[in-house]
């Protein structure tokens, strides 16, 4: 499953400078797991004890992971994933 | 005063006081700090706003900007619109109708273009400006569409503006008559919010509630400084006020709690109540379940300016409501309807539904008996009615007759006759 990641401004410093990226897995987590072994310095930035921090968000497609199945949501290839700061708008 | 620097609400690392919004060690949220000197005479602190504009910026020296209008520039168009000062009017008729004593209504839709959004406005841009931006943008559901592109045309700027394609037609209306570059995307107000956090780190624009957001909620404090002026310098007992992204409900606390360490005022904080609309209720969903985290829903609520299904704040203010012996209530959508009629027909103020959602858990909290009858509630109205019309479209009779006495006194209704 190759899956581009993109990366907001934020983490940017801690993947290289990259904006986007190319990672893998089954699921939303696994795809995750795949992009910190490129970049360790993220999975401080966005995980807590294994599940998301508070603050971000993950959409896959557009789509908020949290109105499907989060970390376990299947994703498919070709599919494009977005981190962004949840703390916006209002 | 001192603008010190932005810091994490979360892991308190700070950062320069620039367009920057969130931690990027932890994601968390930015907030500005002051540090403040101690006030050794309080009545002169007093006189000396008392003494200021007739706006937000009587109260700059606890805004996050720099150098606010001169007195000079006061009035002059390009300082922007002069936002806040609005009435605070002592809701006696509405009182009497809930069982209360002391009931008062901020009635905000009297700013410049209608609604609270004006004083977030005001500081973000005058911050934007500050730090040299020239294109003031946002995601919207509609009464802060209306504030930045006014803002925007007022001072010269120009201006982007994103909101849900279907968007009540006075907020389009009222929106793009300033000129402003007016963006329709089709989805909600979170799929317009994910667009424009994207957008932010692409453009050299000011967000003004993206990469401005910390500058941009400053302004929420307004609302509280005012409030406690107009009583006298003294707190409320309770504030019931609406929730949608939580940054308005907890940011007039803070303005509270400021004014409260510096001895400007006397009291405590309030207990503070949101009113969130059934249909879109992250929030009081998470207060009544226990969470202190909120799981985002996809709104479908006729208020529309509340409809933020993923509130940025919810955590913050689900921590106040519980802190401060409040709650989180919400409302459907005939609650809000009947709660824009008994604001109206009580006081004679119009709002919108998101005014009609905190009228309607106002009235909802006197009839569960929380409120004592003797405090001093401050009910905070956020709009105004004329940019929400289908809402009470069909909500009272009217009487056609032609143009003689002998029909209007067949239709005038039996109890009024003389």
């Amino acid at each position: 499953m190759a899956i581009t990641v993109k990366i907001p401004t934020q983490l940017r410093a801690a993947a290289g400078g990259v904006a986007q990226t190319q990672a893998s897995g089954e699921t939303v987590g696994a795809v995750l797991e795949s992009l910190f072994e490129q970049f360790g310095d993220l999975r401080d930035r966005i995980t807590e004890d294994g599940d998301l921090r508070r603050f971000v968000n993950v959409y896959l497609d557009g789509e908020d992971i949290r109105f499907i199945s989060g970390l376990e949501t299947s994703v498919v290839d070709g599919a494009e994933m977005t981190i962004l700061p949840a703390v916006a708008g209002g | 005063m001192a603008l010190d620097a932005l810091r994490c609400k979360e892991c308190k690392t700070e950062y320069p006081l620039e367009a920057l919004y969130v931690c990027e060690r932890c994601f968390g949220p930015l907030e500005v700090v002051y540090s403040h000197d101690r006030i050794d005479d309080i009545d002169a602190a007093r006189r000396r706003i008392m003494a200021g504009p007739q706006n937000i910026w009587r109260y700059a020296e606890f805004l996050p900007v720099a150098s606010p209008p001169a007195p000079s520039l006061r009035a002059s168009s390009r300082s922007g619109l002069p936002a806040g000062c609005t009435p605070l009017i002592r809701a006696d008729r509405l009182a009497e109708r809930l069982g209360l004593r002391e009931v008062w209504v901020k009635n905000d839709a009297a700013n410049p273009t209608h609604s609270f959004k004006d004083r977030v406005v005001a500081v973000a841009m005058a911050r934007a400006r500050e730090l040299g931006f020239d294109v003031l943008a946002c995601a919207s559901t509609g009464n802060l569409a209306n504030s930045v592109a006014a803002n925007a045309a007022a001072a010269g700027l120009e201006s982007y503006v994103f909101i849900p394609a279907d968007l009540e037609e006075q907020k389009v209306l009222a929106t793009g008559i300033y000129g402003t570059n007016l963006v329709k995307v089709n989805g909600n107000y979170d799929d317009v919010n994910r667009l424009c956090t994207e957008l932010s780190g692409e453009y050299p624009w000011a967000f003004v509630n993206v990469n401005m957001r910390p500058y941009y909620a400053e302004g929420s404090k307004t609302l509280a400084y005012e409030t406690a002026e107009q009583l006298g310098w003294k707190t409320p007992d309770r504030i019931v006020a609406p929730i949608a992204s939580g940054s308005l409900f907890t940011k007039v606390a803070r303005g509270f709690e400021e004014w409260l360490e510096l001895g400007l005022i006397d009291g405590s904080i309030p207990t503070m109540n949101g009113a969130q609309a059934e249909g879109c209720s992250p929030v009081a969903t998470a207060f009544a379940a226990g969470l202190d985290v909120c799981r985002p829903v996809k709104p479908n609520t006729i208020a529309k300016s509340l409809a933020i299904g993923n509130p940025a704040d919810g955590p913050y203010a689900l921590d106040l409501a519980r802190q401060t012996g409040g709650s989180i209530d919400m409302v459907n959508d005939d609650e809000i309807r009947a709660g824009i009629r008994l604001l109206a027909e009580t006081t004679g103020i119009f709002t919108e539904t998101a005014g009609g959602t905190t009228a309607a858990v106002l009235a909802k909290l006197a009839q569960r008996k929380e409120i004592d009858p003797d405090e001093c509630v401050v009910l905070y109205i956020t709009g105004e009615g004329l940019k929400t019309l289908d809402a009470v479209r069909g909500s009272f009779e009217s009487h056609q007759i032609e143009p003689s006495l002998a029909a209007f006194e067949a239709t005038l209704p039996q109890s009024v006759r003389a």
